[in-house]
């Protein structure tokens, strides 16, 4: 077997680890609730009788131990049973929701890394420079804006004064690519830019790192053009910095979706998720930790194998 | 004593992170006498003013209520450094006990680490809005999600930092001298762990104002009336058209708290660069 197969074979390995004990969180949390879960989601009004059929249904009656095997159970077998409120499946429900914040996700990463990463480059060029100071101080409080507060102040000038955007709403794909595109615009900004900032000021400090190096130096001194220099010599070698940032935002971009998807009325799994907290609708709560830590553990495992392909080095 | 005034005079020779922490002195003062200093009783109602923009009676306007922003920013600026406060003591407190374990008892390392991993998969508001379902709508309840999501990353940091400093000499002559493990752990490696630490710490400050902000905007947080910047945002949300200071002042608050925090930490972390090189 060849070393990155071998290696691939190992962090996969690890990853499935690293489910194990996630699906324990979340087993864990559901069963922090003081007193009867059951009672608690149902609320005060309900029944003995409702709560009595709730229990047996979500098997709160048999013994801890037996439930946790019967959760792992049914979370291997990806079936994340059925929403207390929705009349669907908790699976049916993530997935239908799936493609906004899929959707939403993507093009805020798209902007922050096609804004962050040539903005970081160049400020490290510019070291201690104007554009540096005020692109660091800049990126700095970018990354202390809450994304949905970015929303609503976009929403408010862009929106309402200037009418350049939906006020809020959704076009689905079917009202055209345009109204759909449109409609994800200002969300798109709200999630990237905090991200963004993070993405540059990490990239900085990679392509600094690089610059100082002994074979970039000698690449300037030969004569080579500037960009070349920059280009192929430096940043190639910072790539592999640059793709652990992207993979550490993936998470934080996701968080802002959650976030942000209500300030919008977009129907996405952030929305989801809100509504379902707010209903206790713990079912759904738990599929959509188990799908989203899910789909970073899985990002992590590609970037993972991905720096193998950046980088012969850490083949052996 | 010498270390510790050299260090404070690292800091205040960085620019930023002297405005930095000038902001939050203002901010720690204004949360610390809010009851004095504010105006108005930030949960009086005054229908007949309500939403009317700022003046010079309402310096930051009134809400839909006709209650006094300004008092209400204020009374929220001592809900979030309590709030940031408590996590930071939290999972500074659970974080280094955690991490000191975890660098000494090999068979617990593995348990404590996979378990850190998966706290870290999930995004911070995602866990904290989770834990927030499970554990109910109190300050006390916020400090205990926050904290939860903050440890791991202090645990990982302390465990790193300790596990280099297992290795240095003075370490390893201490052992040599018949010093017990826990004599090392707390003479030793506890003390040296503090830089690392308190950059951490404005840091777990900066992530903590900032999620709890997230909660109480989506209304899993701190519940109304009681102000917190989040539910400010929340409730000024309907008036985005007629009242935007609803908005801009808890807003600027939030900007103000977090980009002060992170100005403080990254002057920390290069006033004491020296001694954190090779420990994060």
């Amino acid at each position: 077997m060849n070393a990155v197969a071998r290696i691939a074979l190992r962090r996969g390995g690890g990853m499935l680890v690293v489910m194990f004990f996630v699906a324990s969180v979340v087993f864990a949390i559901i069963h922090i609730i003081p007193g009867d879960p059951a009672g608690v989601m149902l609320g005060p009004s309900a029944t003995a009788a409702d709560v009595a059929a709730l229990r047996a249904r979500l098997g709160l009656n048999a013994p801890l131990p037996m439930q946790y095997v019967r959760f792992l159970g049914d979370a291997v077998r990806l079936d994340l049973g059925q929403s207390l409120f929705l009349n669907q499946s908790v699976g049916a429900a993530l997935l239908s929701r799936a493609p906004v914040t899929l959707q939403l996700t993507l093009m805020a990463a798209g902007l922050a890394t096609v804004l962050g990463v040539p903005i970081g480059v160049l400020s490290a060029l510019r070291r201690g420079g104007w554009l540096d100071q005020a692109v660091t101080v800049l990126a700095m409080a970018a990354a202390s804006l809450p994304s949905f507060w970015i929303g609503l102040t976009l929403i408010e000038y862009l929106s309402v004064k200037f009418r350049l955007f939906p006020v809020a709403g959704y076009g689905p794909p079917g009202a055209g690519l345009l109204v759909h595109l449109h409609s994800l615009v200002l969300p798109a900004i709200a999630v990237g830019l905090p991200n963004m900032a993070l993405i540059l000021r990490l990239t900085r400090t990679a392509m600094l790192d690089v610059l100082n190096e002994d074979y970039v130096r000698t690449a300037r001194a030969k004569g080579l053009p500037p960009a070349t220099v920059v280009i192929k010599h430096a940043f190639r070698n910072a790539r592999t910095a640059v793709l652990t940032v992207v993979g550490v935002t993936v998470i934080g971009l996701i968080g802002g979706a959650i976030v942000t998807e209500t300030v919008f009325g977009l129907p996405g799994v952030g929305n989801l998720i809100v509504a379902s907290v707010l209903n206790r609708d713990y079912p759904v709560i738990e599929g959509a930790l188990l799908v989203i830590s899910g789909i970073y553990v899985l990002i992590n495992l590609a970037t993972d194998l991905l720096y193998l392909v950046l980088d012969p080095r850490l083949r052996d | 004593m010498a270390r510790r005034s050299s260090l404070g005079r690292r800091l205040l020779r960085q620019r930023m992170a002297v405005v930095g922490m000038a902001v939050l002195a203002l901010m720690l003062v204004g949360a610390a006498f809010a009851p004095l200093i504010a105006p108005y009783d930030p949960e009086a109602m005054d229908i007949i003013h309500r939403l009317s923009p700022p003046a010079a009676a309402h310096w930051f306007g009134t809400d839909d209520f006709g209650r006094d922003e300004f008092s209400r920013v204020l009374f929220g600026a001592r809900l979030s450094m309590i709030t940031g406060t408590l996590v930071v003591v939290f999972a500074t407190v659970a974080g280094t006990v955690l991490g000191l374990l975890s660098s000494t008892l090999r068979w617990l390392d593995d348990l404590l680490m996979r378990f850190s991993d998966a706290l870290m998969a999930f995004p911070d508001i995602l866990l904290a809005i989770a834990l927030m379902a499970a554990l109910g709508p109190s300050l006390l309840d916020v400090v205990l999600a926050l904290g939860t999501v903050y440890t791991p990353r202090v645990a990982r940091l302390v465990r790193g930092a300790a596990l280099v400093l297992q290795r240095t000499q003075f370490v390893e002559a201490a052992a040599a001298l018949g010093a017990g493990e826990l004599r090392i752990v707390c003479a030793h490696l506890l003390p040296n762990t503090f830089a690392v630490l308190i950059v951490q710490a404005t840091f777990t400050f900066a992530a903590a104002v900032l999620t709890e902000a997230a909660l109480s905007f989506l209304g899993a947080g701190i519940p109304p009336p009681t102000p917190s910047w989040g539910n400010m945002i929340a409730e000024g949300q309907q008036y985005l058209d007629r009242a935007d200071w609803l908005i801009m002042a808890p807003g600027l608050a939030i900007l103000l708290t977090v980009l002060a925090l992170q100005l403080v930490g990254d002057g920390l972390r290069d006033a004491l660069d020296p001694r954190l090189r090779g420990l994060t």
